[in-house]
């Protein structure tokens, strides 16, 4: 029985590894093109990072942290972002689809249209920009005294996979509202790669409403912010609860409501390109 | 002479009347303007204070000045690298460009700077304004000082598109593929033109480094000049630097052209 659900899975999954298999290979094909977008997608990541390490050049601490529990913010919230980024940044190609009517092509095939969106590219160069999360992450869990226990350990685990989930859900949520906006792509993009930017500051410089929006609305400081506050064992600010950390997962569901919400009305409300 | 600067002036009007049909995205991008300032505010707020009210010459209210203005530029300084052109040398069909009795850089840049002073309108003017009213800023009372800002926030769009004429489009002559480029400009001319944070603040070595480029001339001595930041003799320093990168990177572009257009091949019949 268990055989042959897997051998179901994988015949189901066939289609979409075939594709990502040739975009990964597409890519690597122009190999001057695909350095250059390596090495820029590297650049991407260092001077996200410089624009935050900047401002520790002239104050030792920013909203009680420093820079080595900054790297931890930061490290969290770039590595999950620069993952999502690569499978589901796709989606920011949704305008140029619905502008060109070659969105319909994919309502065409027998499969979900957001599985198809998702898997119909995938850039690699992206995990160039990973990197540079991830080593800052590693650098900020070392240099940072931390009191590990295996709650910690889960935690950290916890607030990848939910932090992950978050960014990616807001790549859903903005495709949704592209079917409306289609030339509001702008709009949308205050929102994700605002977040983005706003998921790697120490949120506990911000005013009420920037937490309404950034905090809660789109849930970003729970992909950085406050798990690396529990695992430093600082306070949030705020009067929030110590274990305010431990709600990423809750976040990554809230996302997910927004995203899946958006794309059902956004492709309910498409009439098609035409032609 | 005076038919030619009428051709131009044409072409600019042109560019100008183009962007004034895409309100929408004119308002969104203002909506994106305003979130950023936002978050902008918060975190070099908190930093100035964080420094005892006063950091490299910033105070709050200047800092807010840096903020919004900066924040009004982000619609016509070009620092997302991308421009018609660029396309137009992809497809080949910069071929009938040539053959028009016209400069093809000139023209392209013409286009972009009237794009760019459209822009101005829905969305530089409302950010200043938001920023001003929401959060207050510090202005210089000289009334000289607005003059020159404007004259600096015209260099510094043209020498935006400038630069990405000469950095993206121009290579398209001997590259099929210009998006490396395209993506390695939006990172690298954000940073310096000092987007994120006023490059007075960088390291000393990486603030140098920044003035070897020609980024802070699209943005960051504009904001120095309207903010009263740099005055008097400061401020014509900025504008002279300006000058002359504009002067570098048009030069250089046009070279480029010329031998771009004895390389030009046209694929397809």
């Amino acid at each position: 029985m268990a055989d042959t659900s897997t051998a179901s899975l994988r015949t189901a999954l066939r289609p979409y590894l075939a594709v990502l298999g040739s975009r990964a290979r597409s890519q690597r094909a122009y190999r001057a093109s695909f350095a250059l977008d390596l090495l820029s997608s590297l650049l991407v990541g260092a001077i996200e990072l410089a624009e935050v390490s900047v401002l520790f050049h002239s104050v030792d601490a920013l909203g009680g942290l420093d820079f080595t529990a900054i790297l931890l913010v930061f490290g969290l919230a770039d590595l999950c972002f620069s993952l999502a980024d690569m499978s589901f940044g796709h989606c920011d190609n949704l305008p140029s689809y619905l502008r060109a009517g070659t969105l319909d092509v994919f309502y065409l095939r027998p499969q979900p249209l957001l599985l198809q969106l998702i898997t119909s590219d995938i850039s690699l160069r992206r995990l160039a920009r990973a990197a540079v999360g991830a080593v800052a992450l590693t650098v900020g869990l070392v240099l940072n005294d931390i009191d590990w226990s295996p709650a910690h350990v889960l935690l950290l685990a916890l607030a990848i996979v939910s932090g992950y989930a978050v960014f990616a859900g807001m790549f859903v949520w903005a495709g949704g509202a592209q079917f409306f906006l289609v030339e509001g792509a702008e709009t949308t993009n205050a929102f994700v790669y605002g977040g983005r930017y706003a998921a790697t500051q120490p949120a506990s410089v911000w005013n009420r409403p920037l937490w309404a929006v950034f905090g809660f609305f789109f849930p970003m400081v729970f992909t950085g912010f406050l798990p690396a506050l529990w695992l430093l064992g600082y306070a949030p600010p705020y009067g929030l609860p110590d274990w305010v950390g431990w709600c990423a997962p809750a976040a990554a569901v809230w996302t997910w409501t927004l995203a899946l919400a958006s794309w059902r009305v956004g492709v309910r409300h498409y009439q098609g390109g035409g032609g | 002479m005076r038919a030619t600067i009428r051709v131009y002036w044409r072409i600019l009007v042109a560019g100008f009347r183009r962007q004034s049909a895409y309100l929408l995205a004119a308002f969104g991008g203002l909506v994106a303007n305003t979130t950023f300032g936002l978050l902008k505010v918060a975190i070099l707020f908190a930093t100035v204070r964080a420094a005892g009210g006063e950091l490299q010459g910033y105070d709050i209210a200047l800092m807010s000045t840096y903020i919004w203005v900066s924040q009004g530029l982000l619609g016509s300084v070009n620092l997302f690298g991308r421009i018609d052109i660029a396309d137009r040398i992809k497809d080949g069909d910069v071929a009938v460009d040539f053959l028009r009795p016209l400069d093809v850089q000139a023209a392209a840049i013409t286009t972009e700077v009237g794009k760019a002073i459209f822009n101005l309108i829905p969305r530089g003017i409302p950010s200043v304004l938001i920023g001003g009213l929401v959060v207050g800023m510090a202005l210089p009372d000289d009334p000289f000082a607005y003059l020159l800002g404007a004259v600096s926030v015209l260099l510094g769009i043209t020498i935006a598109a400038a630069t990405v004429y000469l950095v993206v489009a121009a290579p398209g002559f001997w590259l099929v593929e210009t998006r490396g480029l395209q993506i390695l400009y939006m990172v690298v001319s954000g940073f310096f033109a000092g987007l994120f944070v006023p490059i007075w603040l960088f390291p000393a070595w990486l603030e140098a480094l920044a003035q070897a480029t020609p980024f802070p001339s699209m943005m960051m001595y504009p904001v120095d000049i309207i903010s009263g930041r740099a005055d008097g003799t400061e401020a014509l320093v900025l504008l002279a630097a300006q000058v002359a990168w504009l002067v570098a990177v048009a030069a250089l572009g046009q070279l480029l052209t010329r031998a771009g257009r004895r390389h030009l091949e046209v694929q397809g019949g």
